[in-house]
């Protein structure tokens, strides 16, 4: 079987035992975040849940390294803010 | 090399003061075993705070120390990220905001603003707040720097103005001609000079006691936690609880933890922090940090999902009636003193700066040292170290 | 309170599982920790078993000390005589009055989705073999920041890992030997390699002949890299390096350039080659947070980066902590087994386990394993100086390359913080910029950062330059509420 997860809306599929950032990443996306001060879009660096950048909002919790989490049916990646340092305020974190 | 005059230390009260020296023309040396900003100004937070001290000699020396950092330094506070957020003091029961109040009463008459906040009001301050709170103050003088950029421009603007900085270079000894002091000898060589400032913080003791004078300033650790960056202003003042300000008055070795909970530039909120007298252990404390977190969800209940990235460590230098120690020490002729800021030095550092280099030029002080002299100390307390 | 165990593995990569296994092999009561859901470390990384297929084990090396390993984990499982607590970072350690070390456990992927409470656990033990491996090696480069450049280890990972492809078109680049199963790997799963781009010269260390001699094997395993590379046509372009990575919120291209023999200095005409993935190593370097949270002495080594000094028998300078693997010292799966195996066997010997009647078994087994390490070391310094990071990378760098990701902290930041402001060390420049200050608390930019201030302040990087960024406090992020539960349970200390 094939799980199927959404980001922003999008339709992701991920197969069971890939991590959300390879899901995402075997789908083509490659970035899902956007950094405090300049803005910039990041995704999986790393692959290995050193650097951090990968961080995405899993299911409405902030800031856990996709390369990591794995992939499970029904997932909601990533927030409407489509800034994973957001908490609540729309100004999520841009400085 | 000769100079007027030898700054002992590149902490941030050494700064201030080789800053305000060196403006008022004489030709200043800062030696530092380490880096600069190496010690405890490195190692703590920045706040520039009125409202945790009672009436009393502290106090007026923050106060004055206030116009410094907003008027003479006022030009430069964008190069150390001065920003003027304001403090919140809440009390969590109905007895801490007496107490509360009654210190504030004292407070404004010495020259403090503060605003009462009604319990319904805190959370048009900090919307984060817990709702359980009995009600609080509002300190709007209340400051934040960056202290190690502080002390790099401080260096850079002294440099500027003709003082030179030695870092790697420790103070061994000092030169003497009688009772007099006439410079240092260091690990590069001895530099003779007018006078000499011994700015060494925590370690001030130990560069005393190479002059043979004794100055008792003593290690209080004190831990701070670092969180994960958060959206601006999810915190917007410094906020404590009122048991603070006992906290840090007191004399006590055990462990005392008051969160002290604040948002930086960066994003961060830094907690801190505990007092304990433990000497110089730098092992993490468990406890330590454990209370610190605890406490500090007590008052933002939204920080408990939210992550600690790093812990770290200071030693405040403190005496023992928790004043510093500014001005000429009249058992060495020659030597100087502004140590044993405990934990205000970030703040304290510029009224600091200023005073000595008013005594040192010859002038009559804006403030009268006499409460910090460095010979104030009884010789009963001192034989107990 | 829990047990307390005589000793605390942490890591199951090829370091710790040998150390396990051996450890209760000896009758020594072992828990094993490690972050990841299933053993194997980085070189045995696998995709997850529960959903295996039988070519997931594809283009995987030494399975067979891997597979060995393993059956022996599971029997000492089975047997109650090793708690494997797989998927938990330990992100403390504390040691009690009576010298018994408390590990603080989190799970790794925090709040658990597994729908297990997600909350800190704590585990003590008499003894540490920490083999906590390490990760690859990054220096910066104008563009690196860009969606589509990984780590190398990254882009084998997602793929060993993950059976997951980074990009179509790759460029895998920056030193040493690793970078040939990456590209090699990529190429067999599908992808185009557009080229390899080696800093250094040849294969150089094949001729060394203090380096084929020490571990005869890995001439053969490089050899057979080299065949692949030819099979599937990567390009292998020696003494080049990549001097910016180019795209509009994605990566589009590199541009290579030739350096200098000597010193690295960038010395070519520029080449422009269309890639989608780059994949950056510059070897790996240690995961240091456990030992020097403990106070465990480091040095700089060969290649440059901070490791654990540790004696003959895998001790270091902390009294109870043996340390294996990576740690000590970047070298290869090979090597961390025979150390995991022999900080077991010391470890037993210590602690009077091993029997009066095997004693002089116990000591051949000893002098073999050092004769092992011995020359796998020699082997590691070998190729260290056969790849190594280039004297003069830091002239690759424009002002605005950024250094710190996290933070967003520059090239052009950091000189300022030299020049203007006397940042003299490493230390200081992360207290006047900021770099290491973010999410992966230097783990990314601390070597970069390290190599920078020394070189800004013309002197050779010391350890003490990578101390201060390979130092946490916490060796893994975790929630104030975690943080709080210390507050109830630690006794005084
Ligand atoms: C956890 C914590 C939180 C704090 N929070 C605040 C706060 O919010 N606001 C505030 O105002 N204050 C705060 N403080 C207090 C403040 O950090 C200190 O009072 C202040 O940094 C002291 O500055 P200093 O220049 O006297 O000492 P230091 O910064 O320690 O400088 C002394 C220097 O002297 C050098 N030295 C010592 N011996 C020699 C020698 N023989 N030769 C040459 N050099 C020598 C040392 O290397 C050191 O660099 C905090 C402290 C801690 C620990
Ligand atoms: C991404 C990557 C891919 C690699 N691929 C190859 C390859 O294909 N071929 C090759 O020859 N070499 C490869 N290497 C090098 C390889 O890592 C080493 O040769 C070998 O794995 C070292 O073994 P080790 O046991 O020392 O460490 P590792 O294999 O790295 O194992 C360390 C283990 O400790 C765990 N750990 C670390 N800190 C903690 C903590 N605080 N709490 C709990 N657990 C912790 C880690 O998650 C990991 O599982 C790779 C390295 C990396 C980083
Ligand atoms: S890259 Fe610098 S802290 Fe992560």
């Amino acid at each position: 079987m094939t799980y199927q997860m959404t980001f922003r809306g999008a339709a992701v599929p991920a197969e069971p035992g890939q991590s959300v950032g390879a899901a995402l990443v075997a789908a083509g996306i490659l970035d899902w975040r956007t950094t405090r001060v300049g803005g910039r879009p990041r995704g999986m660096f790393c692959g290995i849940g050193v650097c951090f950048d990968c961080l995405i909002t899993v299911d409405g919790v902030p800031n856990r390294r996709a390369c990591l989490v794995p992939a499970r049916d029904g997932m909601t990646l990533g927030d409407d803010a489509g800034d994973t340092v957001g908490r609540e305020d729309g100004d999520a974190g841009h400085v | 090399m000769t100079a007027d005059l030898v700054v002992v230390g590149a902490g941030v009260v050494g700064a201030a003061c080789a800053y305000f020296a060196s403006l008022a023309g004489l030709r200043v040396v800062v030696v530092e075993r380490g880096a600069l900003a190496g010690g405890t100004s490195s190692a703590g937070e920045g706040n520039l705070l009125v409202s945790d001290k009672e009436e009393g000699p502290e106090l007026d020396l923050a106060l004055y120390s206030q116009r410094i950092w907003r008027e003479d330094l006022g030009p430069h506070a964008g190069l150390w990220e001065f920003e003027s957020k304001g403090g919140l003091v809440v009390a969590a029961s109905d007895e801490g905001l007496a107490s509360l109040r009654e210190l504030s009463v004292h407070q404004r008459r010495c020259g403090v603003e503060v605003r009462d906040v009604a319990r319904d009001e805190l959370r048009d301050h900090e919307p984060h707040l817990s709702p359980g709170l009995a009600g609080g103050a509002f300190y709007p003088q209340d400051a934040q720097v960056q202290p190690m950029l502080v002390v790099a421009h401080l260096l850079r603007l002294a440099r500027e103005a003709g003082a030179r900085v030695r870092t790697r270079t420790e103070v061994t000894g000092f030169l003497r001609d009688g009772d007099r002091v006439t410079g240092v000898r260091t690990t590069g060589g001895d530099i003779p000079a007018g006078a000499v400032l011994n700015a060494a913080g925590t370690w001030a003791g130990g560069v005393a006691d190479l002059a043979r004078v004794h100055v008792p300033v003593l290690p209080r650790r004190g831990f701070i936690l670092v969180t994960e960056p958060l959206p601006a202003r999810t915190i917007r003042h410094k906020v404590y609880a009122a048991e603070y300000v006992g906290d840090v008055a007191s004399s006590d070795a055990a462990l005392q933890t008051s969160p002290v909970v604040e948002g930086t530039g960066a994003g961060t909120i830094l907690i801190g922090s505990s007092r304990e007298r433990v000497g110089f252990d730098r092992t993490v404390s468990a406890k330590a940090v454990g209370t610190l977190a605890a406490k500090a969800i007590a008052l933002f209940p939204m920080l408990r999902e939210v992550r600690a990235m790093r812990t770290y460590l200071g030693f405040r230098p403190y005496c023992p009636d928790h004043l510093p120690v500014i001005g000429p020490d009249p058992r060495a002729p020659g030597l100087w003193h502004a140590c044993g800021h405990e934990g205000a030095g970030i703040g304290l550092s510029a009224g600091t700066g200023r005073l000595i280099a008013q005594a040192l030029a010859g002038d009559e002080p804006d403030l009268d040292l006499t409460p910090f002299a460095p010979d104030r100390f009884p010789v009963a307390e001192e034989a107990l170290r | 309170m829990p047990d307390t165990y005589d000793v605390a593995v942490v890591g199951a990569g090829p370091a710790g599982l040998a150390a396990a296994v051996e450890s209760a092999a000896a009758g020594l009561g072992v828990v094993l920790i490690d972050a990841a859901g299933q053993p194997g470390g980085q070189y045995w990384r696998h995709y997850d078993e529960n959903h295996a297929r039988p070519d997931d084990r594809r283009g995987h090396h030494g399975l067979r000390t891997f597979t060995r390993l393993r059956e022996r984990l599971d029997v000492l499982i089975g047997a109650g005589r090793i708690r494997y607590l797989p998927g938990h970072q330990v992100w403390l350690i504390t040691r009690g009055e009576g010298g018994e070390f408390t590990l603080r456990l989190t799970p790794t992927t925090s709040p658990a989705t597994d729908g297990t409470d997600g909350l800190s656990r704590a585990e003590t033990a008499r003894a540490l073999i920490l083999c906590p491996g390490g990760y690859d090696r990054q220096l910066p480069v104008p563009g690196w920041d860009l969606p589509g450049v990984m780590a190398a280890g990254g882009a084998q990972a997602l793929l060993k890992g993950h059976r997951t492809l980074a990009g179509r078109r790759a460029v895998v680049a920056g030193t040493g030997p690793f970078l040939l199963p990456v590209a090699t790997g990529l190429a067999r799963a599908g992808a185009g390699v557009a080229a390899v781009v080696e800093a250094n010269g040849t294969l150089g260390w094949l001729r060394d002949p203090v380096g084929t001699m020490s571990v005869p094997g890995k001439g053969v395993e490089a050899l057979q890299y080299a065949a692949l590379m030819a099979r599937h046509r990567v390009p292998y372009r020696r003494g080049t390096v990549i001097r910016e990575i180019l795209g509009e919120g994605r990566v589009e291209a590199v541009r290579i350039a030739r350096v200098d023999r000597a010193d690295g200095r960038l010395a070519g005409p520029e080449e422009e080659i269309a890639a989608d993935l780059v994949a950056l190593g510059w070897g790996f370097t240690p995961s240091l947070e456990l030992p020097l949270m403990l106070g465990a002495q480091t040095r700089r080594d060969v290649d440059g980066s901070l490791v654990v000094v540790v004696d003959d028998l895998q001790r270091s300078t902390v009294g109870g902590v043996y340390v294996a693997g990576e740690a000590t010292g970047v070298g290869g799966a090979a090597l961390a087994v025979a150390e995991g195996r022999l900080s077991a066997v010391a470890l037993a010997v210590a602690l009077r386990r091993a029997p009066e009647s095997s004693r002089e078994a116990v000591t051949a087994v000893i002098r073999r394993l050092r004769g092992e390490i011995r020359r796998g070391r020699r082997f590691a310094a070998a190729m260290h100086r056969a790849y190594p990071v280039p004297v003069a990378w830091t002239r690759w760098l424009t002002g605005s390359t950024l250094v710190c990701r996290c933070e967003e902290v520059s090239y052009g930041d950091l000189v300022r913080a030299c020049r203007d402001l006397g940042a003299q060390d490493a230390r200081t420049l992360k207290m006047l910029a900021r770099p290491g200050m973010g999410w992966c608390q230097g783990r990314v930019c601390g070597f970069a950062t390290a190599e920078i201030a020394a070189c800004l302040n013309r002197r050779e990087t010391t350890a003490e330059d990578l101390r201060p960024l390979s130092t946490r406090s916490l060796a893994v992020p975790v929630t104030l509420g975690e943080l709080a539960a210390l507050a109830d349970d630690a006794p005084g200390g």
